[in-house]
């Protein structure tokens, strides 16, 4: 099969891509001098123009070639992924966009610090937010090599390497000049190609089966070793705790996510941060519509024999290229591929961003230099470590190489439903929340979180695991959000009770209170 | 500009203004049920298709369209749905509403004592 990849069409497509998106963020690049502009793009970006940049930042590798994979393998299970993916927008839409908007500047530290003690908020939130930033960064990593084992044919630790290598190195690029306006187009051109090209392959693939949906799945039903088990949960979470748990790490992770967060701050106002997210919910449900055809077809046409292989380059990480190849030859899935390496490139950058920030805006400038930081030296600060967070990046893809990019994707949404998320809302909705509340439920569901990761049998004691050969897999699920975020819940609740509230408590409550329900002295859009 | 000590007074005048408590009370009265209804309805799928798989694997009469994923889909059009009901209370009732109490706050005219102001 591999004799029909071009790996020339494949690279001419994506050098096309990383140059076009070069040229543009230097041309929008002109102004960042200031830090609204280099962190929040000015606050100048339209509801509309920001929910297509955060479909651009979420549908990642995880939702494209994660998904799709999931699907054709195992099925139903594939698709509650994309559900818990597309529910969990209704918490950041009801409940935190427009009053984390109206509350902070930059980071969501900005929010979480607003009414408690800023410095040993500030870094805890900045912690967590390096560690959802991490295991996102390798998730995406882990996909770009799998891709590129499969565009130009080549696997093995040299290509790989190299590949992830310069995917590090473009995103860089993209975030020391760009910054976040520069990001932020970056995200709206990858939307925009990624669910054009999911869409234009779901017709055809639709077209291909007479537009009959129940032929389609029965074809894939044929193809699959499974058989019927595909129609049904069950194949790949046979323990149904798992599932719950993975469910509620999904559902309640996506409004804890930093990257996500932050980009409510490039709107003018509450009301467009809104409107972007009622726009990125459309686009997103859409795109996992697209998805849900996409991996029954890759089942069908392609077959999971194909991708379970372990001579298959990709695995199943692969599933939509090899789609895209099998309907419409070299070419289409050159344009697939090249779409698919652009919606890594643009995630990683946006992922870059937000850690760079948190790191200069809420480690340097606050806890270090105890908010005395001149803004020039934060932005400074910020850009110096998207170049460390670059080759970390590029040393923890090369590592995760093989991983299921939405199963990796699945844990960073863990963390973050654990370690975000409950002080998130009990700072915006309980007036009674204090800092020591904070710091119990931030820490505690980092460390349990992070805990439970280790000692599951993702990481030791069973085949797929990380590393197969050890064995310390104590914790039975894969996925630890049932005991960790629940814990972070309740750690908020006892730390807060069994402490006293800051001095200036009513009055700062009062102010945050009033401040993100009406929107009064929030941060105004810089001038142009 | 207004000074720390200033903003901190009239943060809590307005926070204890019968407008800002009608606010909160609109914002809490749509936001808690429809919240409640969509964790319990994402809930009630999540435990049936992890303890009723059978119950999702039934097909749809001669199709190979199954309950379970008429339950999926079910989760799309609730998601939809309600994110263009919220969008619409946001627009007609929510905003007039915080935008009367921005810029009145922004004016500094909700200033003084809070029993005055609950008693205008």
């Amino acid at each position: 099969m591999s004799d029909e990849i071009n790996p020339v069409i494949n690279m001419v497509v994506f050098g096309i891509f990383v140059v076009a998106t070069l040229v543009i963020v230097f041309r929008v690049s002109k102004r960042n001098a200031t830090a609204t502009e280099f962190f929040a793009g000015g606050r100048s970006f339209s509801g509309p123009q920001n929910g297509v940049a955060i479909a651009g930042d979420y549908l990642s590798a995880a939702s494209f070639l994660g998904i799709c994979g999931a699907i054709a393998v195992a099925g139903y299970d594939g698709f509650l992924y994309s559900i818990g993916f597309l529910v969990a927008w209704l918490v950041a839409l009801l409940l935190v966009a427009e009053l984390l908007r109206n509350t902070g500047r930059f980071t969501m530290a900005d929010v979480l610090s607003f009414r408690l003690k800023q410095r040993p908020v500030r870094m805890a939130a900045a912690l967590a937010t390096l560690v959802v930033c991490f295991f996102y960064l390798v998730a995406q990593m882990a996909g770009a090599g799998g891709l590129v084992a499969l565009l130009l044919g080549l696997s093995g630790p040299v290509p790989t390497g190299i590949t992830v290598a310069i995917v590090g190195v473009v995103m860089i690029v993209y975030v020391i000049v760009g910054g976040m306006k520069g990001t932020t187009w970056v995200q709206i051109i990858k939307a925009v190609l990624l669910v054009a090209g999911a869409g234009i392959l779901t017709i055809v693939v639709l077209a291909m089966v007479g537009f009959d949906f129940s032929r389609l799945l029965q074809m894939a039903v044929d193809a699959s070793p499974e058989g019927e088990a595909i129609l049904a949960p069950g194949l790949q979470y046979p323990n149904p705790v798992d599932f719950l748990s993975l469910g509620l790490a999904l559902v309640l992770g996506t409004a804890g996510l930093p990257h996500v967060l932050m980009r409510f701050y490039t709107v003018p106002t509450g009301k467009e941060a809104r409107r972007s997210v009622v726009w990125a919910i459309w686009i997103i449900g859409i795109f996992y519509l697209f998805t849900l055809v996409l991996g029954y077809a890759a089942a069908a046409f392609v077959g999971p024999e194909v991708l379970t292989d372990p001579a298959t380059p990709g695995g199943q990480n692969a599933a939509a290229p090899l789609l895209a190849l099998e309907i419409g030859g070299p070419v289409l899935m050159a344009v697939i591929s090249a779409i698919a390496f652009a919606t890594i490139l643009a995630v990683v950058a946006g992922l870059a961003i937000t850690a760079a920030t948190s790191f200069a805006h809420d480690i340097y400038a606050s806890v270090i230099r105890k908010g005395q930081a001149d803004p020039k030296q934060e932005v400074k600060v910020a850009r110096r470590t998207v170049v460390v967070i670059g080759v970390v990046a590029i040393i923890g893809g090369i590592v995760a190489q093989g991983q299921n990019v939405a199963f990796l994707v699945a844990l960073a949404f863990a963390v973050a439903a654990s370690a975000n998320l409950p002080t998130i809302l009990y700072s915006l909705f309980w007036k009674r929340f204090n800092t020591t509340g904070a710091l119990w439920s931030m820490y505690g569901g980092l460390t349990s979180c992070i805990l439970l990761i280790v000692f599951s049998p993702a990481v030791s004691g069973g085949p797929k695991s990380m590393f197969p050969a050890l064995d310390f897999d104590l914790f039975p699920l894969s996925n630890p959000g049932i005991v960790s975020i629940p814990l972070a819940f309740l750690l908020g609740i006892v730390g807060t009770l069994l402490s006293k509230p800051e001095a200036d408590h009513d009055a700062k409550q009062a102010e945050m209170e009033v401040r993100s329900f009406t929107g009064a002295n929030a941060e105004k859009a810089s001038d142009h | 500009m207004t000074t720390p000590d200033h903003l901190a007074d009239r943060s809590i005048a307005v926070q204890r203004s019968p407008e800002f408590q009608g606010l909160r009370r609109s914002f809490f009265g749509f936001i808690l049920p429809l919240t409640a209804l969509f964790l319990l309805w994402y809930l009630a799928y999540v435990l049936l298709a992890g303890f009723a798989p059978d119950l999702f694997a039934t097909r749809i009469g001669d199709s190979t369209i199954t309950v379970g994923l008429l339950f999926g889909l079910g989760q799309f059009v609730t998601t939809f749905g309600i994110t263009m009901a919220y969008r619409s209370w946001a627009n007609r009732r929510y905003d007039p509403h915080a935008a009367a109490i921005r810029e009145e706050m922004e004016r500094g005219e909700l200033t003084g004592d809070a029993n005055e102001e609950a008693a205008r």
